[in-house]
């Protein structure tokens, strides 16, 4: 980043990487620099037990931001996310706890209702041509509403322990969250980067209008691109639920705020048209660093909140800077 | 039977009537200038020819086959392709990524489709050096590339499918006196291959030595329609901005 802000023209290596490998690099380094000053701050920083409770804390926003990454990659914002994961966990944890239905329909309904309220919102988008911004912050509120509604504002308890074990499980000695979380980015990093999905997804927020007129079905695109980050709060929301044996109302409020941090710092542009998961997984781990070492030092948790809200502006601020420096138009 | 076969395409945004019932064909390996006063429904028209708009009435026929309520994709698959104005270009892409915008190459791996990224610059680099285009290389990014360098990647994007039909809206309006005369040559190039161009362009100039009709509209109406050689720039200019509807005293 700090290449970037000296603002000097694109040197040949730099325009080669094209924004997205140099970007990596960037987060990477302020992930590594974050880890030191850690280190140095606190012994038990380090620590095995430490750095696995750092990959669990991250995998629930994490998964989030890797749905955040392809949505805002299209020049969209997803901002009810942290609804639908609390809606999800709510929905699976009625359908196992509530009707007594076997562990496999609650992770099946959590999804599923994550998927279809993510619809939903590509729906209205595309067809009722509202601005996501507008769309998704009105579906914050109601997913959240119907989280609540349904589950009454208190918590369902006693899930089933397959699904227990998909929070809680330590297979390897590696937290079951921690996979699902590298098996999904695995997944949506080929999705984002090597098929037409992922391309036209980048093309729709680079130029709508080009896209449009090269045979791109961009409403098709759009429509997929937010039931998909409605699928991933929903696998979410079952991370989440399946951690704390609950269905949660109240689950994943002021999430979107870290998702949409991790994906801005691991260098998806806000304004769309480039994007990588990779560096969504860099910058959600920043964030979980972050968090982690504010835990470690004692910090009160109403500062993590300040933390977290002042790093998404500086985020906002060296990408504008970054893009000040580029193509013409 | 004509290449592409327009009858009294219509349409309207809102209140405002941008097409009034336009006719016109254009035949194989012809090359026709379409020209008009700023508003007169130039390009509103091509990009009901290329789907981007859907006529409220009317016919279009490419080849024989109606073309109407196609979606652009399948349009440019019949063999129409558009040079935009503003270029349509992914300026955070790769040249390669341009040209094959929406018609990525792609290879099968464990069942998945995945976009065959070196296929897909090795045959951009063959038609850039084909084109005898000047761009340095196709990995690199399109906004970082000139203003007539991006042009050629637009064009390049037009002339890879092998296309019947090239519309080129305004393709010298920002070029170099050089670059012009390259645009030029590249059109008489087409129409020796048999390929069917419409000029749009502001440039009689141009468009007298390049084309073999030339149709003008005005107010979304086709108000003259004459071979070049049967008219003048004179005659054109007085149809642009309405000088022959009344008649002369």
């Amino acid at each position: 980043m700090t290449s970037a802000s000296t603002g000097a023209a694109p040197s040949t290596w730099r325009a080669r990487f094209a924004g997205g490998a140099a970007l990596r690099l960037e987060s990477l380094i302020v992930l590594a620099v974050l880890c030191a000053a850690m280190a140095m701050l606190s012994n038990a920083f380090l620590s095995v037990s430490n750095i696995l409770n750092i990959l669990l804390s991250t995998s629930v926003f994490g998964v989030l931001a890797i749905g955040m990454t392809f949505v805002i990659s299209s020049a969209g914002i997803d901002l009810s996310v942290g609804s639908i994961l609390a809606l999800s966990g709510v929905a699976g944890a009625m359908l196992t706890s509530n009707l007594d239905l076997p562990w496999w329909v609650g992770v099946l309904g959590c999804l599923a209702m994550g998927a279809f309220t993510g619809a939903l919102n590509g729906f209205l988008i595309t067809k009722g041509a509202i601005p996501p911004f507008i769309v998704t912050l009105g579906m914050l509120g109601v997913a959240r509403g119907f989280a609540l509604v349904l589950s009454n504002g208190i918590s369902i308890y006693g899930l089933p322990p397959e699904i227990v074990w998909l929070g809680q499980g330590r297979p390897f000695g590696v937290p079951t969250p921690v996979i699902v979380l590298l098996l999904a980015a695995l997944v949506a990093h080929v999705l984002l980067a090597h098929t037409r999905f992922g391309v036209y997804a980048q093309v729709i927020g680079d130029n709508e209008g080009a896209a449009r007129a090269m045979g791109v079905r961009v409403e098709r695109t759009k429509v997929l691109l937010y039931t998909l980050s409605g699928l991933l709060s929903g696998l979410a929301g079952l991370l989440f639920a399946a951690r704390i044996n609950s269905g949660e109302p109240t689950a994943g409020l002021s999430y979107e705020l870290t998702a949409i941090t991790a994906t801005i710092l691991g260098g998806t542009n806000l304004f769309g048209g480039r994007g990588s998961v990779v560096g969504t997984l860099i910058g959600a781990l920043i964030m979980g660093v972050l968090q982690n070492g504010l835990n470690l030092m004692a910090v009160r948790p109403f500062y993590q909140q300040i933390a977290i809200g002042a790093v998404l502006i500086f985020a906002v601020w060296l990408d504008r800077i970054n893009s000040r420096e580029g193509w013409r138009r | 039977m004509s290449l592409l076969e327009l009858k009294d395409v219509r349409k309207t945004f809102g209140a405002i009537e941008a097409l009034r019932g336009v006719t016109f064909s254009v035949e194989a390996g012809s090359a026709v200038a379409l020209v008009g006063d700023n508003g007169a429904g130039k390009s509103t028209l091509m990009k009901t020819i290329t789907g981007v708009h859907r006529p409220d009435a009317g016919e279009i026929r490419f080849d024989g086959v109606s073309i109407v309520g196609k979606d652009p994709g399948r349009i440019r698959e019949a063999g129409i392709e558009m040079i935009y104005q503003d270029l349509a270009l992914a300026r955070m892409r790769n040249v390669a990524s341009n040209i094959f915008l929406g018609r990525e190459l792609t290879r099968s791996v464990l069942g998945v489709r995945l976009v065959d990224t070196n296929r897909m610059r090795n045959e951009a680099e063959a038609m850039v050096a084909r084109l005898g285009a000047r761009i340095p290389s196709v990995s690199q990014m399109t906004g970082h590339l000139s203003g007539g360098q991006q042009q050629s990647v637009a064009i390049a994007r037009a002339l890879t499918f092998n296309p019947k039909l090239v519309i080129m809206d305004e393709p010298t309006a920002a070029l170099a006196v050089r670059e012009v005369e390259h645009v030029l040559d590249l059109i008489r190039t087409l129409k020796r291959d048999g390929i069917s161009v419409i000029l749009i362009s502001h440039r009689l100039t141009d468009v007298f030595s390049v084309s073999d009709r030339i149709v003008v509209l005005r107010q979304g109406e086709v108000i003259a329609d004459d071979a070049t050689c049967d008219t003048s720039m004179n005659a054109v200019v007085a149809h642009i901005v309405g000088a022959h509807s009344e008649p002369a005293s």
